[in-house]
């Protein structure tokens, strides 16, 4: 059977669509969790910066018009953490810088109390600064302290990358686990179609009928044109053999119509000339009821080869009964037919085919063997069932004998003989339909032996 | 105007050129490599053995020790880093600061605790406590006091023993002596009645913990306070005139810092002594008065490393500290 042209994978498509679906959103899930923790963390600084520089506000007090901060031990203490973050500062009053870190700036624009965060670069590092003010309220006049205070970020950095680090593991996780989910239902899904295909090759040959196993409901449409389509087949596949058999008989029965007329008419004509012609006619007439029906077995078994109706049969009494048949017709040419059998030769076939092909081999042994003599017919059991026929007739001509179970195609001996050359086609074709074999060779002191094996 | 400017321009790198140390000394002159400029706070007596040994085990690496004040440590090391490899120094402060702002280089290759670190660049090799240090003659026949509160009880009782005779670092001048005064104010009222209280007594007032033993031994003192007590160890043996007393109410231990100059030309020497320093080889063999190790047992009165020892360097409240202690000891 030739292969089917593929376009692409299910499978991989399913497979390739789950696992990218997965992979896109471990991807987010990775980078949703490390935003949100940054977020938190950089929160955490931000709260301990924003008391300390509360803190410091807090310690800032104005005498006689003088500024006074006594900066509190712990303001810088709460500062401090496991990764000794670099700590700035910078007490400006009114904008005139008082003490701290000189360049260090950052504007505050919140009211008194809401500290202003950002992250910027100092004394090249990455600092989080804040900035805070109070107003002081002194015996005749207001002043604004504003402190500014830095520290880098050398922790939250170390923090971040830790998170990153589990977010990446979550992230990697979920992407494993969905993968292997993906695969799963993959297979699974997949798995429905090849119980299908499997129920489909699974069957024997004739069996056109309907599937009625459940199957999901995304499958049901596939199952019910399947079924449909088998159906339709059945139905033509009887319809043609209809055809052949009422065809072989619309043929073949005017053929012998005309025939017998011809018979006839010959008994009634005395002239030379006449009884040629139809002598001529009755030829002609019998090739062409030989060619139609053997064209008739031949299409038979083209139409059938793809499904016979397979059975037990015994080979040695399916032949037996054929000679016997064919004995009176032996008998006419003056030929004698001996069989023999080796018990009886079980085998699974089709049996009117079968015998169609024997009888076409034992229909040329007749044809082509010499009266008075003998045609040997054997079933054999081994090495594989087969039929041999043999008589002592010319044997096959040498240099055509390859050819010789082409369609049509006759030998040069058979010149003179009514026949369609489509003989040793027929059986070839039925051993070909029951994966036998089938062999021409001469025979050593002249004639022909045929061999059928299954 | 413009000629004062011109003028000091023009002398200021003969005074830097004429930089008067209070000690300079080269170890292993015959050094192949690189030479080390250390600068330091220690006296070389104490710390010589310890360049000893590092030279002895490196012997292609010189070493110049250069000693001066903590706060002209400060000074001189702001105004060119690169000039200096390494800097040791017991105010922790100041180090601590130094480090903050940038000037230490990070030395991701030296394993040490981390309460005896900061940042990978600062590294504390010794503990030495601050210590009331007494002359024992002066107090024979009472009790020795064991806390401040005892101290200022005497000396309230005996003003005729201690006026004029005791001693204690001038703040102004040491920074090591800032930090003593500065972690005693945050840690107890009771510091400032005790200057006040020698204030009143006319304490004097020294820049360094050597100049205060001698006169201790020499008589012309009592009583020492905040003095460290590593520094009179050779002459307090036992049965001496001197006695040593760690204030039992809240002692306060210093670690004595070193970090590496973050632009210095000879990182791989420069990390190879801190290295040396920490592993404590030399620190006691030979010495006369070896420094104290570090001590875990001893970390609740060791001065935290962290950025609130910057607290007291703010211009604001060094200012305020200063005054208010000028106002309690120099009583007028
Ligand atoms: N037993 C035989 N002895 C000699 N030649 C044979 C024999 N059987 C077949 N042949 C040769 O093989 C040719 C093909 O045989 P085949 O049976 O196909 O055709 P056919 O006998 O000529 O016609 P038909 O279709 O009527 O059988 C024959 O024409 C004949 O030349
Ligand atoms: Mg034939």
């Amino acid at each position: 059977m030739a292969r089917l042209p593929v376009s692409g994978s299910l499978r991989n498509q399913l497979v390739v669509s789950l696992i990218g679906g997965a992979a896109l959103l471990a991807l987010l899930l990775f980078l949703v969790t490390r935003n949100f923790a940054a977020q938190v963390a950089q929160e955490g600084q931000d709260s301990i910066l924003g008391a300390a520089a509360a803190s410091i506000l807090d310690a800032a007090a104005i005498h006689d018009g003088q500024v006074e901060i006594d900066l509190p031990y712990a303001s810088f203490s709460m500062l401090a953490n496991a990764s000794d973050d670099r700590v700035f500062y910078a007490i400006y009053r009114d904008d005139t810088f008082l003490s701290g870190y000189e360049g260090l700036d950052a504007p505050a624009n919140q009211a008194d109390g809401q500290p202003t965060f950002q992250s910027t670069e100092f004394n090249g590092a990455d600092v989080r600064v804040v900035t805070d003010t109070r107003t002081l309220i002194g015996a005749d006049d207001r002043t604004q302290i504003r402190i500014v205070l830095a520290q880098t970020q050398d922790q939250l950095a170390g923090t971040l990358e830790r998170i990153s680090r589990n977010a990446a593991l979550l992230g990697a996780g979920f992407f494993a686990l969905a993968a292997l989910l993906s695969f799963w239902a993959t297979s699974t899904t997949i798995g429905q179609l090849k119980t299908l295909t499997q129920s489909v090759t699974r069957r024997g040959p004739q069996d056109l009928s309907a599937f009625r196993k459940p199957v999901p409901t995304e499958m049901a449409p596939l199952v019910t044109s399947l079924n449909s389509l088998m159906g339709r087949l059945d139905q033509s596949l009887r319809q043609s053999e209809d055809f052949i058999a009422e065809a072989a008989h619309r043929v073949r029965t005017p053929l012998a119509t005309v025939r017998a007329h011809a018979e006839a008419t010959l008994q009634r004509v005395d002239k030379a000339e006449n009884r040629q012609a139809l002598r001529a006619m009755v030829r002609a007439i019998d090739e062409s009821s030989r060619a139609a029906s053997q064209l008739l077995d031949h299409a038979m078994i083209t139409v059938r080869a793809d499904h016979l109706t397979l059975q037990d049969v015994d080979l040695a009494e399916l032949v037996g009964d054929l000679v016997q048949r064919l004995t009176p017709v032996a008998d006419m040419k003056d030929l004698d037919l001996a069989f023999q059998a080796e018990g009886a030769v079980p085998i699974l076939g089709d049996p009117v085919q079968i015998q169609n092909a024997v009888r076409n081999l034992i229909d040329n042994a007749l044809k082509y063997a010499p009266p008075e003599s003998t045609v040997e017919i054997a079933v054999w059991r081994g090495p594989r069932p087969n039929v041999t026929i043999q008589d002592r007739g010319p044997g096959f001509p040498l240099h055509e004998m390859d050819t010789l179970t082409a369609r049509f195609k006759r030998g040069r001996n058979a010149e003179g003989t009514i026949g369609s050359g489509l003989g040793l086609t027929i059986a070839h074709d039925v051993a070909a339909a029951h994966d036998g074999a089938l062999t021409l060779e001469n025979r050593e002191g002249g004639g022909a032996c045929v061999c059928l094996s299954f | 105007m413009r000629l004062p400017v011109i003028l000091m321009l023009m002398v200021m790198p003969v005074l830097a050129y004429a930089q008067d140390w209070e000690d300079r000394r080269l170890f292993n002159p015959s050094a192949s490599g690189t030479v080390l400029r250390i600068l330091s706070s220690t006296d070389t007596a104490v710390f010589a053995p310890i360049i000893e040994a590092f030279v002895a085990e490196t012997p292609e690496t010189g070493v110049e020790y250069l000693v001066t004040s903590t706060a002209e440590i400060d000074r001189l090391f702001r105004a060119d880093p690169g000039a200096y490899d390494v800097v040791v120094s017991s105010a922790m402060d100041l180090q601590l600061k130094l480090a903050n702002d940038g000037y230490a280089l990070r030395l991701n290759d030296v394993a040490h605790p981390s309460w005896a670190q900061w940042r990978q660049s600062l590294f504390a090799f010794t503990a030495e406590p601050a210590a009331i240090v007494i002359n024992r003659a002066a107090f024979a026949g009472r009790d020795i006091p064991k806390t401040r509160q005892d101290l200022i009880r005497q000396m309230r009782d005996h003003p005729e023993i201690f006026r004029n005779k005791i001693g204690t670092y001038d703040i102004r001048k040491s920074g090591l002596g800032y930090l003593f005064a500065t972690q005693d104010a945050r840690a107890s009222e009771t510091y400032w009645r005790l200057m006040e209280v020698m204030g009143g007594l006319g304490a004097q007032l020294y820049c360094c913990s050597g100049d205060m033993i001698d006169d201790l031994a020499s008589g012309r003192l009592v009583m020492a306070y905040n003095v460290l007590g590593s520094y009179a160890a050779a002459r307090l043996v036992p049965g001496g005139a001197l006695e040593t007393i760690l204030p039992s109410d809240f002692p306060i231990t210093m670690m004595r810092t070193a970090f590496v100059s973050k632009d210095t030309g000879a990182s791989g020497a420069a990390t190879g002594f801190v290295q040396h320093l920490l592993s404590g080889e030399g620190g006691d063999g030979g010495a006369e008065a070896p420094l104290p190790p570090l001590d875990s047992a001893s970390q609740g009165s060791t001065i935290v490393l962290e950025p609130a020892l910057m607290t007291f360097l703010d211009t604001l409240k060094r200012r305020r500290f200063l005054t208010e202690w000028e106002n309690a000891i120099i009583q007028k």
